[in-house]
């Protein structure tokens, strides 16, 4: 199942090209770009690892591909993330945020039901990713 | 039923349509192509029009830029055939004295590259040691890949690049901003241009220790120091634009003074000429304000003799030479 957060995440898989465009888009606005990897795909799981500090001062899109590379090196069966803080704002706000990789097959989830008091259920989501430890959850 | 498409969605075929356009089909073999059309689409003349009339001298180095901007013109209308020729390398070396114009010509060079179509944004990111090299083990090489990504579609200009090898010390954080910038000048050089610049001397033995450097620098471009009468040439050029002329009778001093300020140790040719203008502003304001009256453009633009006269360089004897 493929999972659907951030921008553009209905569309098919953005190509490098694409990606490019993208980041240009975001300099141009004077928005810093910063990588972010995990492999816990849950909706709720907000925050990422970082892939070093957010990139200032940029002026082309080549060093920020250049670090999503190195990342997907590192981490080939990761959720890979590129966020763009628009920091007109006074405070860290994320003008724009979308997955830049993807592992090769992603199980999906489960509905968990389990039945409190008063016959009451409580719903929770499972990834079946993390079914395995942190690290070795997607291939390898 | 009409095609409507949903919000964010992209038509197949108009998308591809548009994505193809780019691309055009290589021109036939017999087909002939205007370069000096070329050359003025690409508004490259403007500057190198501006590097002959606002640079004096450096004829060897207007030269190898002439010779570039050719070259990238001619790779272009190759490509239009269908020629691929490889992307040139143009990571270069600029070696000179003190103030003969090394950062100025980056600077012009990195919009000359960018109105060519050969970097992406012709931004000039100038750094020292300082910027690459870090102060503890694991603190070079992040901050050597950030100052890389900054100059990333432009131009990287490395002042005083000897500084980054430091022979006495082996184990200097030096090298390992070196071996960065090798990896990143070999395997991006889509990305980025490397210009290093330092004096002659200290760049030779620079690049006699890290012969890998020296081979993927394709230009070496030496910049010889400026004669007297280019030294009075540029003079002129600051002056004017700063809106100020030397009185008929000044003329002579400011000769003879360049010629004595040549002569005396640490001559940063250019720079020293800027100085020596400045100087000359300071004392011209204080006569001014010291005679005090009226005054009207003429007083207020036109530097006297005296101006130039009270400098030390008249009063102190020859230096020893040093």
């Amino acid at each position: 199942m493929r999972i659907t957060q951030g921008t553009f995440s209905y569309l098919p898989d953005l190509t490098d090209e694409e990606i490019a465009a993208q980041i240009s888009y975001a300099l141009g606005r004077g928005w810093p770009c910063s990588v972010e990897f995990t492999d816990d795909p849950h909706p709720r799981n907000s925050y990422w690892e970082m892939w070093g500090l957010p990139m200032f001062d940029l002026k082309d899109p080549a060093g920020v591909l250049y670090e999503i590379n190195e990342c997907r090196k590192a981490y080939p069966n990761h959720y890979i993330r590129l966020n763009a803080y628009d920091a007109g704002y006074g405070r860290q706000t994320t003008a724009l945020s979308f997955i830049v990789q993807r592992p090769p097959s992603e199980p999906g989830f489960r509905i968990d039901r389990q039945e409190t008091s008063d016959r009451r259920v409580r719903v929770s989501l499972h990834a079946y990713a993390t079914d395995r430890p942190e690290g070795d959850r997607y291939g390898s | 039923m009409t095609e409507r498409m949903g919000f964010g969605m992209r038509s197949g075929v108009n998308g591809s349509a548009e994505a193809e356009a780019p691309a055009d089909p290589p021109l036939p073999a017999d087909a002939r192509i205007d370069l000096a059309r070329e050359r003025a689409d690409s508004q490259v003349d403007e500057v190198l029009d501006a590097l002959d009339t606002e640079l004096v001298g450096l004829v060897p180095v207007k030269t190898r830029i002439r010779e570039i901007a050719a070259l990238l013109l001619v790779d272009r209308a190759r490509a239009r055939f269908g020629i691929d020729s490889g992307r040139p390398n143009l990571h270069m070396c600029f070696t000179g004295s003190p103030g003969t114009g090394k950062t100025t010509v980056a600077v012009r060079l990195a919009e000359l590259l960018h109105r060519l179509g050969y970097i992406r944004k012709g931004h000039l990111v100038s750094v020292t040691r300082d910027d690459l090299v870090g102060q503890y083990v694991g603190h070079t090489a992040p901050k050597t890949k950030e100052v890389l990504k900054r100059a990333m579609g432009g131009v990287l200009f490395i002042d005083e690049a000897y500084y980054l090898y430091r022979a006495e010390n082996e184990r200097d954080y030096g090298q390992e901003a070196i071996e960065i910038l090798l990896q990143v000048m070999e395997n991006q050089r889509d990305d980025l241009v490397v210009v290093l610049a330092g004096y002659k001397d200290r760049m030779d033995s620079f690049f006699s220790s890290n012969p890998g450097m020296s081979s993927r620098i394709a230009h070496h471009i030496d910049f010889p120091d400026y004669t007297g009468e280019e030294l009075e040439a540029i003079g002129r050029l600051m002056l004017a634009r700063e809106g100020y002329a030397l009185a008929p009778e000044t003329e002579p001093v400011f000769h003879d003074y360049l010629e004595r300020r040549r002569a005396r140790p640490r001559f940063a040719n250019a720079r020293s000429v800027r100085n020596a203008i400045e100087r000359a502003r300071l004392r011209h304001a204080n006569r001014l304000i010291a005679e005090g009256g009226r005054v009207g453009r003429a007083e207020l633009t036109i530097l006297q003799p005296d101006d130039f006269l009270a400098s030390r360089v008249f009063t102190e004897k020859a230096a020893p030479p040093g």
